[in-house]
């Protein structure tokens, strides 16, 4: 098969694949790798050539290949409390056994730590600092209660990354060319103005795919959106969303007869129970707020350091609703499920309060499940078939009303 | 007159139920053994049923399944989620509730009545058994009663001793720790259903109180866990005598409404 016929699933897969493998292609020549936080600016690191890999993404794969369990259980036995995050967890366990049959990613020599989807996640990225001896970079970003990333925030966030391209200088003697920064801001542009044509397509009826293939194509979204080859992937996504929509076509298998928000990080570890249990009721998913998480919009490096700061998790309840209201009503979702995910306190904290006042604002039914994004002993899947199956049944009983109206 | 004869199973995770309904309202037999999926409860309680009415299972129009067990129960022409049985059922048995509370062998439920009974909205509760009817037939254990104690000694208590409703083996710690006091164990377990209650009480507000309140479930035969919940949403709750049994009348009801709504 020539390389113009791949389809963009294919595309995505082995872009992801050539990253993962760059990564220790670098490892092994001997130079600096870092673990990334995934809504760390990338801008800076593609810029500068240095390679990193996400203990986040690392954390959801190894979930979904049945390897969660076993690390999680290994970094209880090690001390860690099973309250703390499954990714956390599974990161702690790696970093300790130093192998993983599921997946494995190079070890660091540096870590990059970015607070904007995750407060927690410092304290896992200074535990990593201590236990593996290596320097943390940290770049802190405000949490907006509302306001607008003003000047003095894009102030503190502009000296801390400005701190942080000097401090990788200093770690892997790469400089920092400002004109391939201005080049790699460029390219993340087109990537995520890509990703959301191509997630905005769910607002056609039908959906053209499957929503849950949102969660497998974020991976390169997360990790190489300041790439050309990711840039042209997620186009060439795009562009084929929009041809199935335009001929009123789906990758979904069977009809669409319900549309849902999906709330929450996907339970990896049951990733195909949570699907099915959806998909066998012809329920698609049409809103996750996982559409706008990797749009990073801006025109210039003041404008970065604010897109950082508007990432969804980053901001006030009022806001994470509103997201979450419009994207719903947009994309005319019949009903929404959330996933009460206790490994994430960010989500988990306020799921209760977003589900009520969801279901006020838009009148759709909805339905709460427990489960985790990595750790399987957290999910029961008679309890999650129950809430699936009651939730389809108002959702065909308005059908039917709204019909016979 | 419609004599049609529909039969609702409701397959728990503790009992098994089961209910001949005639032309959509009127209860002709029903059966409740103490043994839920997995075990020969659902098989007596239909044979049982059918034994009382005279009848066999050709004689039914429907055959709907619901409860936990609902997916495995042999020959059922419709599988019903037990949140949608429970509000056709509340709704059969009291036609004026809103709200319908319905705590089971591992769950709690809360649900909002739309037109007929029909499932408007509804909550359950988390990953965890406090608050459900296990956590009561924990308790019970622990005092060596009979979970039908409960209601009566409720009643006979003169004090409250605090129970948390975290967990239930943290519960079950701390009742333990009580009896080693020498407390009472009326007002334990007055303690008791007031942690059963303050959780349950959570749900329902999440949800909305919207009266009448009315209760189904094992748990609604437990006047004890009625009264705490009355006080907690400073509401009154009406309980049917076949509040547990709302499952099993949903379910025939819900095949009824198949019937009628095809012909």
């Amino acid at each position: 098969m020539s390389e113009e016929k791949k389809n963009a699933k294919t595309v995505l897969r082995e872009l992801q694949d050539k990253i993962a493998q760059d990564a220790w292609d670098a490892k092994n020549r001997g130079e600096k790798v870092g673990w990334c936080a995934s809504n760390f600016p990338q801008e800076i690191t593609t810029a500068m050539g240095i390679p990193v890999v996400y203990p986040e993404n690392m954390g959801a794969a190894v979930g979904a290949k049945g390897g969660g369990q076993r690390m999680c259980e290994h970094a209880e036995g090690m001390g860690y409390s099973g309250d703390l995050c499954s990714y956390a967890r599974i990161n702690f366990a790696y970093a300790d056994l130093k192998e993983c049959p599921e997946l494995e990613i190079p070890f660091p020599d540096f870590l990059l730590c970015c607070n904007n989807i995750c407060n927690c996640m410092i304290k896992w990225y200074e535990n990593l600092a201590l236990e593996l001896d290596i320097p943390l970079i940290l770049i802190d970003i405000p949490h907006l209660e509302g306001e607008e990333c003003d000047e003095d925030r894009v102030k503190y966030i502009r000296a801390q990354f400005d701190d942080c391209i000097a401090r990788l200088e200093a770690i892997t003697g790469k400089k920092m060319d400002y004109g391939r920064l201005r080049e790699v801001m460029e390219i993340s542009q087109r990537s995520s103005r890509a990703w959301l044509r191509a997630v905005g397509t769910m607002e056609n009826i039908p959906s053209p795919f499957s929503g849950f293939d949102i969660f497998n194509n974020m991976a390169v979204a997360c990790v190489g959106r300041g790439t050309v080859e990711a840039a042209e992937a997620f186009e060439l996504l795009a562009d084929e969303y929009e041809a199935l929509a335009k001929e009123g076509k789906s990758s979904f298998k069977g009809e669409e007869k319900y549309r849902i928000l999906f709330e929450g990080i996907a339970c990896w570890a049951n990733l195909r129970t949570t699907y099915k249990a959806l998909q066998s009721r012809g329920i698609n998913l049409t809103a996750t707020v996982y559409g706008p998480a990797f749009s990073f919009l801006y025109q210039n490096l003041d404008e970065l350091m604010a897109a950082y700061a508007l990432v969804p998790n980053c901001n006030c309840f009022e806001r994470e609703l509103e997201l979450r209201v419009r994207d719903g009503l947009k994309n005319k979702v019949d009903g929404a499920v959330f996933h009460m995910n206790r490994s994430c306190k960010k989500w988990s904290g306020n799921l209760y309060e977003m589900e009520r006042q969801f279901r006020e604002k838009t009148g759709v039914p909805t339905v709460v499940f427990d489960g985790d994004q990595s750790d399987p002993r957290c999910f029961s899947e008679a309890q999650y078939e129950t809430r699936i199956e009651a939730l389809t049944e108002i959702m065909e009983l308005r059908k039917g009303a709204n019909r016979d109206a | 007159m419609d004599e049609t004869l529909t039969l609702g199973m409701d397959v728990g995770s503790t009992t098994s139920k089961c209910l001949i309904l005639r032309g959509g309202k009127d209860i002709v037999a029903s059966a409740l053994i103490p043994a839920g999926t997995g075990t020969s409860g659902p098989r007596r309680a239909l044979e049982e049923a059918l034994g009382r009415a005279g009848l066999t299972r050709e004689d039914m129009a429907s055959i709907t399944a619901t409860g936990y067990g609902r997916a495995t129960f042999p020959g059922a022409d419709y599988v019903v989620s037990e949140l949608s049985c429970h509000a056709l059922g509340a709704h059969a048995l009291d036609g004026e509730a809103k709200t319908v509370i319905d705590i089971g062998g591992q769950d709690a439920k809360v649900l909002r009545l739309g037109p007929e009974g029909t499932l408007g909205s509804f909550l359950m509760n988390d990953k965890c058994a406090a608050g459900t009817g296990r956590f009561l037939e924990v308790m019970a254990r622990v005092l060596e009663r009979d979970v039908s104690d409960l209601a009566e000694m409720d009643a006979q208590a003169a004090d409250i001793v605090p129970i948390s409703s975290t967990c239930t083996v943290f519960a079950e710690s701390e009742v333990i720790s009580q009896l080693a006091k020498g407390a009472d164990l009326n007002d334990l377990v007055k303690g008791i259903h007031r942690s059963v209650a303050v959780r349950t009480a959570s749900l329902v507000r999440r949800l909305g109180v919207e009266a009448p309140v009315a209760m189904t479930g094992g748990v609604a035969q437990n006047a004890g866990v009625v009264r705490a919940l009355e006080k907690e949403l400073g509401t009154s709750i009406r309980v049917s005598p076949l509040a547990q049994l709302a499952g099993a009348l949903g379910a025939a009801v819900y095949g009824w409404r198949k019937r009628r709504d095809t012909e």
